[in-house]
């Protein structure tokens, strides 16, 4: 208990020390909010579909937990670089609580900056449709991120250097989130597009964050529940194993 | 029976042997030093014995458990100071150490008596609330052996724990590992580049090169076996004057120079 408290608290101190760490990865999500969302607005709006930022307000919490939990799992890369995994790994702790440690850490500060960006979109004039659903909210934000942070841990796990990073940023981060309808409607997509997005775990976690905060979820919130808990449970279990077979 | 039993272990990287069919004892409560030239595969043993790294082949006991079958048993007997840092920079000295200590399940008035007692030792207690990003080569340096030193091990692994530190430092810190040795019990495994810090606290030396054993036994039958008197004469006669990177071929020069240039 006390070895995951102890990992926990370092995932906590490093985020909370790191002010441009923090900074940086709030400016995605406002740029993303302000271009799309007023830019688009109107397009939205003769559409039918209703106000844009409305829509999208869930899309930008959900992308901001998506990145910062991938990057707390990647972060065992920089560990690996700059050798404190190492003190980690001769320690007599069992590999799955270290992941567990780690997870929760990671997880942790990825649910903290989806909050400061909940908030962030409050002032950019979106209202929760039902603010005794916001726990609700919140139960989807820390399962978006406990899924991507074990998600970061098993990738983190088989690469041994930086230079797999943009690849994971290319063609992991950046379609998990495009195709993942935290931008657009799910209904009447084209057909390829409308099974890939059925395929991102990503998409679940969304629609969960916008079925509790604005209502209109496109799966349901049931499936929604149950398939980010399956995906997690199955990411943990992957990224233990992952995170045991590591040598250095 | 001895504490470390090593059989046969080999180690490839790929076509590269980096250890080649080794095989010794360390006796329980002895300082044994691990001397070779630089490639030799001193840390790629450390690693394989310290469970980081899976070996090629051969058996390893320590502390009667083989790495293999039952490693969080073997890492409970063990503590390591590691050759490249190993420190977390974005923590103070302080929480290097707490989380150390807890890692290693330490009680919490023993391990905050101890973390005072070692910073203290080691001339940080006055710096432990900074972050190591502000800390000097040295001072990192020092703080990694105090880390290592927190929890009381069967065996400690010292991997060139005194590189980079002044003589001043040097002796104090050797001095200390030695009263660990001699009050607790403490099975002492080094490796280290000084000749003459090998010849005054090890009791056992194994000269390695090539991944290969040369020869092992105390300061004294080493100088006496080459017929030299100085054990720096004797690891001279033994492994040869030619530098190391000479020898090796244009991959391994590749290799070298990439890890210069990507380790910090
Ligand atoms: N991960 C690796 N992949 C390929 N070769 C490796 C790897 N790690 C070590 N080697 C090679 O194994 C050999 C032994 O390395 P090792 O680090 O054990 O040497 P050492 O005796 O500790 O040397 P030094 O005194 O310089 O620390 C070297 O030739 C090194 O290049
Ligand atoms: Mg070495």
């Amino acid at each position: 208990m006390s070895t995951i408290y102890i990992l926990w608290l370092r995932q906590l101190k490093r985020f909370v020390r790191s002010r441009s760490r923090m900074i940086g990865s709030l400016g995605q999500p406002l740029l993303f909010l302000v271009a799309l969302g007023f830019g688009f607005g109107p397009v939205f709006q003769k559409a039918g579909q209703g106000n844009y930022v409305q829509f999208l307000a869930p899309g930008i919490v959900a992308m901001t937990v998506l990145f910062t939990s991938i990057f707390s799992g990647i972060e065992i890369i920089w560990d690996r670089q700059f050798g404190f995994l190492k003190e980690t790994l001769v320690a007599p702790v069992s590999r799955l609580n270290i992941m567990i440690g780690r997870t929760l850490g990671g997880a942790t500060v990825a649910v903290l900056q989806g909050c400061i960006v909940f908030l962030i979109t409050l002032i950019a004039g979106f209202r929760p449709m039902d603010w005794t659903l916001l726990p609700a909210a919140l139960g989807f934000m820390i399962l978006i991120a406990l899924l991507f942070t074990a998600l970061g841990t098993a990738i983190a796990s088989v690469l041994d250097d930086f230079h797999g990073f943009q690849l994971i940023m290319n063609f992991v981060v950046m379609p998990l989130f495009f195709l993942s309808g935290a931008l657009f409607p799910l209904d009447d997509l084209p057909r390829i597009l409308s099974v890939i997005t059925r395929l991102n775990p990503l998409s679940y976690g969304v629609d969960g964050l916008r079925g509790t905060l604005v209502s209109g979820a496109h799966f349901g919130l049931g499936l929604d529940l149950g398939i980010l808990a399956a995906i997690t449970a199955f990411l943990l279990i992957l990224g233990s194993y992952l995170f045991s077979k590591i040598q250095i | 029976m001895p504490i470390i039993s090593v059989k046969n272990l080999t180690k490839k990287f790929k076509a590269f042997t980096a250890v080649d069919d080794i095989s010794f004892d360390v006796e329980k409560g002895e300082i044994f030093a691990f001397l070779g030239p630089n490639g030799a595969g001193k840390t790629t043993t450390i690693k394989i014995l310290t469970t980081l790294r899976q070996p090629t082949s051969g058996s390893i006991r320590l502390d009667d458990k083989d790495p293999a079958e039952d490693p969080e048993g073997v890492r409970r007997s063990f503590g390591i100071v590691f050759q490249d840092p190993s420190v977390d920079d974005e923590l103070t000295a302080f929480e290097n150490m707490e989380f150390h200590g807890v890692l290693y399940g330490m009680e919490k008035t023993l391990r905050r008596k101890r973390i005072e007692q070692l910073l203290t030792f080691v001339g940080l207690w006055d710096r432990k609330d900074d972050i190591l990003n502000v800390f000097s080569g040295g001072m990192k340096r020092r703080l990694e052996i105090a880390r290592g030193l927190l929890h009381h091990p069967k065996v400690l692994f010292l991997d060139e724990p005194t590189v980079g530190l002044d003589p001043q430092t040097r002796n104090h810190i050797w001095e200390y590992i030695q009263r660990l040795n001699r009050e607790e019990g403490v099975t002492i495994f080094f490796t280290t580049h000084y000749m003459e810090e090998a010849a005054r606290v090890a009791s056992q030396i194994a000269v390695i090169d090539h991944g290969k054993i040369l020869k092992q036994g105390s300061a004294q039958e080493l100088k006496k076996a080459t017929n030299t008197d100085s054990l720096e004469q004797a690891f001279l006669s033994l492994t040869g004057s030619g530098i190391r990177e000479e020898e090796a071929g244009s991959i391994d020069h590749l290799r070298m120079r990439h890890r210069l240039w990507t380790r910090r």
